[in-house]
This record gives structure tokens, sequence and C-alpha cells, in this order.
């Protein structure tokens, strides 16, 4: 009993790591343009699926695909925000989501006749024999995932607190007319934020391929995932965003483990309407936004 | 002139002999289809369009409205054995009673915590229809819906089922173009603007997001009691979040606040899969193309550039800057 | 003029943002037919002790009555039904209506036909639409926009569209009219047709007026009473003349 509640807490946290950092990305985008960037899961999905291509179809290692593979993603982040959001910048924020609906179509097509619609897998990053802890056996990847997860918020958290684009992107999401005329190049931090989201999003995507396996159209599962995440942390709060993602992963491994797995992916849905009514701007949302 | 109540009458009228005409300009007989879902999807548009154009609040979850009503009328017309307009009664009180229920909790919520719970909203009853396989059929869908028939004269051919559909549609541009004309549309657009100022007019924003919200969830169903018996087959991956989606984007890419650019990004929205169907597997591609470079190049959508050709056809013609028009919004 | 029965009663409101107070206790009341200023420096609470008063600020604690009727736990829109109408120091006119449209808002409540009879386009729907136009181009008149009135709103310069709140708000024929800072951003010459506009508003329209203003000519030109706040308290309140003569009211806009 206690076994499988320690089991389903590993795997809740391991796919609720990949989802507090596509929360992570969402937020990040947010902050510094205001936008809801519904290609964030594409980004994700890039992450896992380049690293499978860059390993299988041109030899790499494990490390140097997922690295690669990162890199890429982190550019067709940059690569959308030149060519379809800073063009519109100025445009109703619904018609700028619509653009991220557009590109999301855009990435989860060509991928799709890229790598057509069969599903593939990682291999785990090392190790395979389960590492048994408090009853439950813990795959090696899961704490992968984790560790890699842990440090790439302890990475941003230095990179926000400490270095100037980091405090550049924060004054941009406080105040953007006034970071503006702080002399910070909001444009430029909005490239840097895409940049910055499609490289998270798809260090998610490659630390759950191992896991989960994955497809051109995982994204879109993702994605929202991602945004509710987000939106269960409190909007606009980058490790809100992180453990909102982490508590969402534990529900669903909880609620598929003794409710029905069939309704996995309902669960967690189910308890954030609940928070929501509750709490109309999320765990840690500024209540600001219920205000008349 | 016609008197200034009359004139939402004329407008539907002309609307409605469009549509009635469209078929006799079709090459062929399948493009009917089209049109019917077509006419369908405007259904939805135009009352998401009251929702989301003029009141200003998001749905990412109307798919479902739709969805629970064809299901319903499903259920109840095979498996209950209720006649076919008793069953499109229940199924659109169906939508609109789980509008109103998931409606009132929701509708405090603002911008992106009202999108994210209806899409939540949207997602869980997907999930319910795939999964409660005894009742909808699950993944593989539901067959054996009856075609519709309605006091004695069934509707078997496409022709009279467009026939059907067009004049519930031309119906329902009158029902909305009246309502945005009067104080209840003023009011939905106060809304949008400046709720406190809507309030401080005396306006119950509570109580027209609710009226809003429900009325909207009512077309969709009445769009869906259309779908259900015109296909005699629905499944739920008709009603997913990716359809959702594609009603939102119908409504800003027609012109949000605009009862005709609805419709127009509805027919255009159906009609270019259709249209894209030649391009083999970069179809979606093109689509995904199409739809940023709208937002791109028409961000008031299709009613906005159309507004923008009339106006300048109009300057041209008078050879002078037009004053003001009657009228301040795209009716 | 004053010192008759108050409209507007306020008593012991305290208002609390988070752990910061921002009323504390406040009594504060609008005699019927006077301009009423409230004024105080910035952040003293002005702007929420309307708010409190058109409940849409969440009052902690204490009472507002409407003419002796307790109104605390009504929602806003039923208190401008009930009469308390206002206007807002950021400009808040529906742009994408056009005037007409905005001033025939401002009477929603008033026009007296239900959503079918809009739909059915009834006889009702045809008289009541009609009644709502004429009384908003009277209001219109009133302000002066009349002209304009098939511009869109968001179209007219900054002036107008202060005019424009103004005839929204009176449209809905309010016993107390509250303005919020309504000469912010107006030029001397705008200025002082509003302080005529205003005075017109108490007196041809016999609307009590609760004003919340920095302009210190406007305010002791116009008004018959003035409470003055400071850090979310009364600091006094009385005709004009006596308030510019507290020591404490020049010490508290003189001293920080």
């Amino acid at each position: 009993m206690f076994a499988a509640a320690a089991q389903y807490l590993v795997s809740g946290l391991t796919v609720g790591a990949t989802y507090g950092l596509t929360g992570l990305g969402f937020t990040m985008i947010f902050n510094t343009t205001g936008i809801i960037n519904f290609a964030q899961g594409e980004f994700v999905m890039l992450g896992g699926m380049m690293s499978v291509f860059f390993r299988t179809w041109l030899g790499l290692d494990l490390f140097s695909a997922i690295l690669l593979a990162v890199a890429v993603t982190a550019l067709v982040g940059a690569a959308m925000e030149r060519l379809t959001i800073r063009p519109i910048q100025g445009s109703s924020p619904i018609n700028l989501v619509i653009a991220t609906i557009g590109v999301s179509i855009l990435i989860r097509g060509a991928a799709m006749l890229l790598w057509g619609k069969d599903t593939f897998s990682l291999p785990p990053f090392g190790g395979t024999a389960p590492i048994p802890l408090f009853g439950a056996a813990v795959q090696p990847q899961s704490l992968w995932a984790l560790a890699i997860t842990l440090a790439l918020l302890t990475a941003l958290k230095l990179f926000f607190s400490a270095s100037i684009h980091g405090k550049a992107m924060l004054a941009c999401a406080c105040n953007r007319k006034a970071a503006h005329l702080m002399g910070i190049s909001v444009a430029r931090m909005s490239l840097f934020s895409f940049a910055l989201s499609a490289f998270t999003g798809a260090v998610g995507g490659a630390i759950l391929a191992p896991i989960t396996m994955t497809s051109y159209d995982v994204g879109m599962m993702l994605g929202l995932k991602g945004f509710a995440a987000c939106i269960l942390g409190g909007l606009g709060n980058p490790f809100g965003a992180a453990v909102g993602g982490l508590l969402i992963g534990i529900m669903e491994s909880f609620g598929a483990g003794y409710v029905s797995s069939a309704y996995k992916d309902a669960f967690a849905f189910v308890v954030l309407l609940l928070l929501l009514f509750v709490r109309p701007s999320g765990l840690f949302g500024k209540s600001g936004a219920e205000r008349v | 002139m016609r008197p200034w109540y009359a004139r939402n009458l004329a407008k539907a009228a002309f609307f409605a002999t469009a549509l009635f005409l469209a078929p006799f300009f079709l090459p062929n007989e399948y493009y009917i289809n089209i049109l019917i879902l077509g006419g369908i999807n405007a259904l939805i548009a135009l009352g998401l369009n009251l929702l989301l154009g003029y009141a200003g609040q998001i749905s990412l979850g109307h798919a479902a409205f739709f969805g629970l009503a064809a299901y319903a009328t499903a259920v109840a017309t095979t498996r209950l054995g209720l006649p076919i307009p008793v069953g499109m009664g229940l199924g659109v009180s169906l939508s609109a009673l789980v509008a109103w229920l998931i409606g009132m909790p929701t509708l405090r919520l603002r911008g992106h915590y009202l999108a994210m719970a209806t899409l939540g909203f949207g997602i869980i009853v997907h999930i319910v229809m795939n999964e409660t396989v005894e009742v909808t059929g699950g993944p593989s869908g539901f067959v054996g819906i009856p075609r519709l028939a309605l006091l004695g004269f069934s509707f078997d051919s496409d022709r009279s089922y467009y026939y059907l559909v067009a004049a519930v549609l031309a119906l329902a541009a009158l029902f909305s173009l009246n309502l945005i004309d009067s104080r209840v549309g003023r009011a939905l657009r106060a809304i949008h603007t400046s709720e406190s100022a809507a309030q401080t007019a005396g306006v119950d924003i509570a109580g027209y997001k609710l009226f809003v919200f429900v009325l909207s969830a009512a077309f969709a169903g009445v769009a869906g009691v259309l779908y259900a018996h015109f296909l005699c087959f629905v499944a739920p991956s008709s009603f997913g979040f990716h359809f959702s989606v594609q009603l939102v984007v119908m409504v800003v890419l027609g012109g949000m606040a605009s009862v005709w650019g609805a419709m127009a990004g509805a027919f255009f929205l159906t009609a270019l899969p259709e249209a894209l169907r030649g391009f083999e597997e970069v179809d979606i591609l093109i689509y995904g193309a199409i739809l940023v470079a709208c937002v791109m190049y028409m961000p008031m959508g299709m009613a906005g550039a159309a507004a923008g050709v009339w106006r300048r056809i109009g300057r041209l013609r008078r050879g002078r800057v037009p004053g003001q028009g009657e009228g301040g919004h795209v009716g | 003029m004053s010192d008759s029965a108050p409209l507007m009663s306020v008593s012991e409101i305290s208002v609390r943002f988070g752990g910061v107070s921002a009323l504390a206790d406040v009594d504060f009341c609008i005699a019927k037919g006077t301009v009423t200023a409230l004024i105080g420096p910035n952040g003293a609470g002005k702007t929420t002790l309307l708010g409190a008063i058109t409940g849409m600020v969440a009052a902690q604690h204490g009472r507002v009555a409407l003419e002796g009727r307790d109104i605390t736990d009504l929602p806003p829109h039923v208190r401008a039904r009930l009469g308390v109408v206002r206007t807002f120091q950021n400009l808040e006119v529906f742009a994408n209506m056009t005037v007409l449209e905005n001033v025939m808002t401002g009477r929603h409540a008033l026009a007296a036909y239900g959503i079918l009879d809009g739909i059915l386009r009834t006889p009702r729907f045809r008289a009541g639409e009609r009644a709502c136009r004429e009384a908003a181009l009277e209001k219109l008149e009133f302000v002066g926009l009349a002209d304009k009135k098939d511009v869109l709103a968001g179209e007219l310069p900054y002036g107008s569209q202060r005019l424009l709140e103004m005839a929204r708000a009176v449209a809905a024929e309010p016993r107390l009219l509250l303005l919020d800072e309504p000469a912010a951003g107006l030029n001397t010459q705008e200025t002082k047709a509003l302080a005529g506009l205003i005075s017109r508003v108490r007196d041809e329209l016999g609307i009590t007026v609760g004003l919340v203003e920095h302009d210190m000519d406007l305010v002791m030109g116009i008004s018959d009473a003035v409470t003055v706040l400071n850090f979310g308290t009364v600091l006094a309140s009385g005709p004009p003349a006596r308030i510019q003569a507290n020591p404490d009211v020049v010490a508290a806009y003189l001293g920080d």
C-alpha cells in the first residue's frame, strides 16, 4: 500500500517535471510579452523528437543528440518570435494567441512530414536497473529527470537574480513600459524569452522521451498540461508554474492509480477547475486579478 | 427607407436569399455537404461571437456544448426510442443546462484563467465521451442515429437538409442582429470594454455573462443536434480541444464583433481543408501558414478587411473623405 | 442649501487591501442637493471611498446608506439602479461604441423592455428604444456633444471623453453622481466649463454631486461642503471657507 503510493509519487514527479518545465516556458513568454504561447507544447515535442532524430539518423551519441536538439529548438523559438510575433506585436492579444496556434499547427505538420506518425523512444540516460526506495522501484531515468529539472530551475533562478539579462527580463515582467524607459530593449527580451522558453520546453521533452515515448502529436496535450501548470501556480510566477507542474503530475499519477487510469488526463483538470473556483488566481497568484 | 427597426430583417432576408441561391452555383452535389457543415459551424460561430466578440469572454470549450447536444439526441432517439424533435429539444436543453451550471462558477474568472477553465471543461467532457463506452460508443463513435424527419417530412436528400440548415442559420443571424441592436447588445459590448463602467450603468455583469454564455451554448446545441441527424454518426474526435480552438479562430478570423464576419470565418475554415485536399500531405502546413498570414495581414478579421475595402470604394466614388456613417460597429 | 437631510451617508467604513489599511473608520455624508467635495493628498483614500460607496470596493467594516436605506450589501449595479452612479478617474468610455450608444448604455436600467422584445422588435421595444434615444440625445445636448453623436467614442479628444462620461452618468438619472477627478487632464478653460457644468447638474437636473478633485479652485468654487481625507481618515469637514482656513488641512497639504 505504502509502496504503491511511493511508486505513484515518483512517477508523478517524473512526468510533473516536464509539465513544470513546460509551464515555466509559458510563464517566461507571458511575463515578457503578455502572450500565451500555444506552440509551447510543440517545443517539448521537438525536444524529444529531435533527440531521437539526431541520435538515430545522424548517429550522434545520446548526450550530443540531446544538446543539439535543445539548441535547435531554441533557434526555432527565436525564429518563431522573429517571423510571426514581432511583425504583429501591437496586435490584440487574441490575434497573437491565434498566431501561436497557427505556428503550432505548422510545427506539428512539419514534424509529421519529417518523421511520420510513428512513436519513438529514447534510451534512458544511464542505468536501467530499478533502484529500490521506500518499497518502490524507481527507474534511474526518473532520478535523471528530476535532477536535470532541479539543475535547470537552479540555473534559471541564478540567471534571473544575478545576470543582467535575467534582471532585464524580470523588469519587463513587472512593467514593460518602465523597462523600456530604463533602456531595456523589450524587443530583444521578447526574442530572448521565446528562445529560452523553447530551450526549457525542449529539455522537458528530452527527459520525458525515455519514459513515455514520443511522436509528432504529443505536443498538444503536453502544452495544455503546461498551461494548466502555470495557471495552477498562478500566472506570471515562474516557480509557481514549476510547482504547479509537479502537482499536476502527482495528481494524475495518483488519480490513475487509485481512481481510474482511463480518466487520468481528466483528473488534473477537474482538480484545477475546483481550485480556480475557490482561488480564481491560482495557488501563488496575486489576488489582484480578481478585483473588480 | 424602411423603418429603422426593420433594417435587420431586411439584411437577414437578403442573407437568406443568398443562402437559397448558393447551391445553384455549385459545380456538383458533393459541395452541398460542405455547405451544410459550414452552415452548422456558422451557427456555433454566431453564438460564440456573441460571447467572445461582443461580451469579450473567451471559451475554449465550446466544442463540448456542440458534442453534448449531439450525443444527447443520439442517445434519446435510439436507445430511448424518443421522437426526433424530443431528442433535439433534449439535446439543446442539455447544452444550455450544462452551460448554466458550469458558467456560474467559471464566469467569475478573467482572461487567461477563464480560458483555462473553459479549456479544462472541454477536455473533461471530451474524455468522458471517450470513456463512457456503454453510453457513447467510445472512441469508435455512435452509429445509427436516424436522419432527420419533422412533421412527416424526412430530410433525406442533402439539398433538403441544406435548406433546413440555411433557414435556421438565417433566423439565428436575425436573432443575433436584433439582440445586438438593443439594450442587451449594448450591455454586452459595455462589459467587453469596461466592467466597472457597465456596472455603474446598472448592467448586471454576472447575469449578462451567464445569459450570453448559456445562449451561445444553446446555439452550439442547435448546431449539435442538426449535425447528429445529418451525419447519423458522431464520434468524440469531432468535439475535442482542436475543434474548440477552431471555433475561436473562426470568430477571430471572421472579425470579432461582427455577425457576418463570424459566419464568413466559419464557412471559410470549413471549406479550406477541402480546398487544400489537393496538396496531399502538406495541406496541414498550408493551413497553418494561412492562419498565421490571416492574423498578420487582417488584424481586424475578414469583416474588418471588408469594411476597409468598402470605405475605400466609397471614398473613391464620392471623391472625398466620408463623414461618420450610421452605426459604430460592423453589424 | 446644505445641511438638509443627508442623501447618502457612510458610517465607520474600513477598507484594507492585503495588510494595508486604505480607509479606517471613515464617516462621510453628502447632503441632498449639494455639491460635496472630497479632497486630500494622493493616496488619502478618496477613490477607495468612492469605490466603497458604489460597491466596487469591498469594505471590511461599516455601512453605506442611501436616504436612510442600508445599501451596504447590494452589488454595484443594484446601487446604480437605486441612483448611485459614478465616473472614473481613468476614462472608461466604451471606445468601440458611438457617442450616442455610450449615453444610451447609461440608460440601460431605464429602458423598459425585455430581451424578447428586442429580438422580436415588439412595439414595446420600439417605444422603449425611441424614448431611450431621445433622452440620450437630450443629455448629449446638455453637455454639448450632440453634434458628435455618431462619432466613435474612442476617437473623441480627451476633454470631450470626460464630457461624454458625464453625459452617460447623468443619463442614468441618478440621485447621487460621484465624479472621480473630472478635471484631471483638462486645461484651465475646459476646467472652467466643467465647473459650470457641475453646477448645472446640481441646479438644473437636481442631482446631488459627490466630487473627488485635486483642483482646489474648482473645488472651492462650486462646492457646498468639503471633506478632507488624509491617510484613510477624515481630517476635517465643513463649508469650503472654513476648510481653507483649517490649519490641519494646510499642514496636510504642505507638510509632505
